[in-house]
């Protein structure tokens, strides 16, 4: 183990571990705009610079690993200079809509911003970026006039979704994320896991299915994606008693984060116009609706004389591989128990 | 799953999803994980770009072949041939691990005398793979220590499925590959509970937990559960209850949750037997091509509006949450079939989910210790016999779950439906990213993506046929006919089209083949001869706008 000394904490922890996640391991939260747990480090923001008694320059937390003996500031007076230079230089053109930007409240520039007290840029008027909205698809919208080059989406789409839809291109003032050929998004090289929306530190990237709530007007509740096998798990945020889209749970087991495009996307269905809501009787030929009882009792009724007059196994049950399995259960007992035959199956065995 | 019960005893993944990125080989066979499992489709490709080799057996060149190291394009159906070949040559040049053999299998002699009869020269003529590419799949798989193997639908979709995931178990024991962590034999299931589903019982051959209903002593323990005597009789399978139903046996069927009719193969049939039924009932959130013969439709809740648990394809127990109220008079199904359960006479009386979840682990063992509490924030695997044990990653370390791991021969058959000069086309069926099933079709977001088929025809086919990208065409088999757009794409290889089954407007089944795994009742849905004819664009079937 290493031992050093963070804002007058002893710490202690294993070789190799990065002044960032070393302090993180302590409740020390140095402030990031790159760096992500799950993903390789970049130390392009310099956002996480901390002193280091002893040396001349800062240190970027992320990338610099622990030693032994090391006294790490990471809010001393040099530091949150520095951060206030990098989050000036970021606001000099960065668009300042905060009042209807859909990531306010959630986004991290504002937050660091707050944290150190930036509250305009001392650049006047420098040149400004003017890139089209790309707003083609149903999904996702991006506006790289937002994006502060962190470059979250490319390695999570390269490392995670290993799909490699965007990358950088350019350079200085001009460069950019985009797309090859600079094409809007579009599902022949994308596949709209939505993954680079979750991780976008700014309103760049915008999940236009939460659009118009915000983040802190939605409750979240953790499940299981419906959708494969796989067994996803994801928070679906509900506005106003609505599901009105999902987010994504960074310690669920299966996936860490990780979705597909059915997972983040599908919540519309559950508000669908086709759900049929109150149940239905067949009368010469044409479905009328009926009361839960007057429905039920005509099953159990029909289920009983047919039951008695050709025997239980003239009945048969398909029950559901998308049913929970407390149903599953259930309905065969209600086979078993309740019909007395054995004749219960899904359609997908396999 | 019969395949691997009769094997080893289980019928699930031996390993985890976890384990496949430090897996040094994944040998995948049938199966198009980006498309169908995309997240475990994220991991191996991640694992590729990383350095572990991906072999990949698949008649397409999906998005997994074009990742793989050694990417074997056997023709459709000819699985059985190759594992065979792999097999010949592993034991021939001593690459299997005859310890384990020993120690844990039984079997052997009767797998040499079928294997010894597919040399190399053989198998690539049967499965057009070339010998050079057999054999170095042989010896990447049987001599890497970490080598899994994973399969999906592609494998088990055949007449010959059963056999077919016999002889990927016969593959893993020969080399050791089971009881160990990064390898085994993982079914990676379509559906997001189809383990839920047959764990608790929801099979005509078995009670909850897998004891057969011809097993007194299990029969016993439930009757008594239950206060009713259990049946004895094996109950049907889905295609005997549709043979049933047109023989006019079968009177009555409730349907909670599927459409056969459009996911069923030969959907011709299916329907004649629903239409000859005296009494459906349809339990669904939609009005389903299946629903529509309904005597009574009942409306349930959906997933996010109802509390309970699914068991995921790695055997991971995990909660799903209500997270707003049904819409209109929507009942979750559990409600449903309680009320009912009572009045037919059988009484359950239920206050919660949890309360179900607690009355099954007490009948069935290897759910005994998961409890809505252990389950709050991370799933649990079974077999998890009591409330200390942490859950079990992966499956027969110590020994299989049958005792001795079970080596059979298993002959290659060839697919039921050749193709003829009237239908000279092999059709194959499968998932696709945007959907799943048919359910997402209700989705306007998913639907955006891809609203309608697009069938892949290779472009040698398309050129004969005369046909451009977003052509229509009338596919024809020897039970139906229907129309679809093309994509033209050397993702499949000349003379197979490729569709999926999530479109009611372009409905595949009409054409699929009900000829029956004679062991699992699994219809053949991957391999079926067509014929394509271009056909003009007024023919397609218009989708109604998804919402
Ligand atoms: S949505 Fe997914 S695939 Fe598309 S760019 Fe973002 S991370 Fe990549
Ligand atoms: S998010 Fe995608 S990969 Fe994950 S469980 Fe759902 S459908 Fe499967």
């Amino acid at each position: 183990m290493v031992e050093l000394t963070i804002d007058g904490r002893a710490v202690s922890v294993a070789p190799g571990t990065s002044i960032l996640e070393a302090a993180a391991s302590v409740g020390v939260d140095i402030p990031a705009l790159c760096y992500d747990k799950t993903l390789t480090t970049f130390g392009a923001c310099r956002l996480c610079s901390v002193e280091i008694e002893g040396r001349a320059n800062l240190a970027a937390a992320c990338s610099t690993p622990v030693a032994d003996g090391l006294v790490v500031l990471t809010e001393s007076d040099t530091v949150v200079d520095a951060r206030r230079t990098v989050l000036d230089l970021l606001l000099s053109d960065h668009p300042q809509d905060c009042l209807i930007c859909e990531k306010a409240g959630d986004c991290l520039l504002q937050e660091y911003c707050y944290r150190y007290g930036v509250e305009h840029t001392s650049f006047v008027k420098g040149a400004t970026k003017n890139f089209e909205l790309d707003d083609d698809n149903h999904l996702i919208q991006r506006d790289q006039n937002k994006c502060i080059l962190c470059g979250k989406c490319v390695r999570v789409c390269h490392e995670v979704q290993a799909t490699n839809a965007v990358d950088f291109a350019g350079r200085g003032f001009e460069s950019t994320v985009t797309t090859s050929f600079d094409h809007p998004l579009n599902k022949d090289f994308c596949r709209f896991c939505g993954q680079c929306v979750d991780l976008c530190p700014t309103g760049a990237l915008v999940n236009k299915q939460l659009k118009g709530t915000r983040t802190w007007e939605r409750q979240k509740v953790r499940t299981t994606c419906p959708f494969c096998g796989v067994g996803c798990n994801f928070d679906l945020n509900v506005h106003e008693g609505k599901v009105v889209g999902v987010t994504a749970n960074y310690d669920a087991p299966v996936n860490a984060g990780s979705l597909c495009v059915k997972g983040r996307f599908h919540t519309d269905l559950i508000d669908s116009p086709d759900r049929i809501t109150t149940p239905l009787i067949k009368r010469d030929g044409v479905f009328e609706p009926a009361s839960w009882d007057e429905a039920l009792d005509l099953v159990a009724s029909r289920l009983l004389e047919i039951k008695q007059s050709d025997g239980p196994d003239a009945i048969a049950v398909l029950s559901s591989a998308r049913c929970t399995n407390e149903e599953n259960y259930l309905l065969q007992r209600l086979t078993r128990a309740g019909l007395n035959t054995n004749s219960i199956d899904h359609c997908a065995r396999t | 799953m019969a395949g691997l019960a009769a094997t080893l005893g289980s019928g699930a993944m031996t390993n985890s999803i976890g384990e496949i990125e430090f897996n040094e080989v994944l040998f995948t066979i049938g199966s198009n994980a980006p498309e169908a499992h995309p997240i475990i489709g994220n991991k191996m490709k991640a694992a590729a770009q990383r350095g572990a080799k991906l072999i990949v057996v698949d008649p397409r060149r999906t998005e997994l072949a074009d990742n793989a190291h050694l990417w074997l394009r056997l023709k459709p159906g000819t699985d059985n041939a190759l594992v065979n070949g792999l097999l010949y040559l592993i034991i021939g040049n001593g690459w299997h691990d005859k310890a384990y053999i020993d120690e844990r299998c039984e079997g052997y002699d009767d797998l040499w005398k079928v294997v010894q009869e597919y040399p190399p020269e053989r198998v690539a003529q049967i499965t057009g793979v070339p010998v050079e590419q057999i054999h170095a799949a042989a010896e990447l798989y049987a001599r890497t220590p970490k080598a899994g193997i994973f399969y999906t639908l592609g494998i088990t979709e055949h007449t010959t499925g059963t056999a077919n995931v016999m002889n990927l178990a016969n593959l893993a024991m020969v080399t050791g590959h089971i009881g160990v962590e990064n390898a085994g034999v993982n079914p990676l299931r379509g559906q997001n509970n189809v383990q839920g589903s047959c764990d608790m019982g929801a099979l005509p051959n078995s009670l909850p937990g897998y004891p057969s209903v011809n097993d007194p002593e299990a029969r016993a323990r439930f009757s008594e559960a239950y206060g009713v005597l259990m049946p004895e009789k094996m109950g049907l399978r889905i295609p005997e209850m549709l043979d049933m139903a047109v023989y006019g046996k079968l009177k009555a069927m409730f349907v909670m949750g599927e459409d056969p009719a459009l996911t069923d193969a030969d959907a011709n049939h299916v329907r004649k037997a629903l239409g000859s039924l005296d009494f459906l009932v349809a339990q669904n959130l939609f009005m389903t091509e299946t629903a529509k013969y309904a005597d009574v439709f009942l409306p349930a809740a959906c997933y996010a509006e109802k509390d309970g648990t699914f068991t995921n394809t790695e055997r991971r127990v995990q909660r799903v949450r209500k997270a707003v109220e049904p819409p209109g008079e929507c009942r979750a199904d559990w409600e449903i079939i309680a009320d009912l359960s009572c009045r037919l006479g059988h009484e359950m009386h239920y206050e919660s989910a949890e309360e179900i979840f607690d009355e099954m682990r007490t009948l069935v063992p290897s759910y005994a210790g998961i409890t809505y509490e252990r389950i709050d924030k991370v799933g649990l695997q079974w077999p998890c016999p009591d409330v200390e044990h942490p859950g079990t990653k992966f499956l027969h370390a110590a020994g299989f779950t049958r005792g001795k791991g079970l080596l059979q021969g298993i002959e290659y058959e060839a697919p039921a439906e050749l193709c003829s000069d009237e239908y000279p086309i092999l059709l194959s069926t499968g998932r696709m990213l945007y959907h799943y099933n048919i359910m997402t079709r209700h989705s306007a977001n998913l639907e955006s993506l891809r609203p309608h088929e697009l069938a892949q025809i290779n472009p040698a086919d398309a050129q004969r046929l005369d046909l451009g990208e977003g052509d229509t065409v009338r596919v024809s088999s020897r039970r139906g006919s229907i129309t679809t757009r093309v994509t033209v794409t050397d993702v499949v290889p000349p003379g197979v089209v490729f569709m999926t089954f999530h479109y009611k407007e372009s409905p595949v089944n009409e054409l699929t083949n009900a000829a029956f795994d004679p062991v699992t009742k699994t219809a053949e849905f991957k391999v079926c001869a067509v014929r394509i004819e271009k056909a003009p664009e007024s023919e397609l079937v218009s989708a109604a706008p998804a919402v």
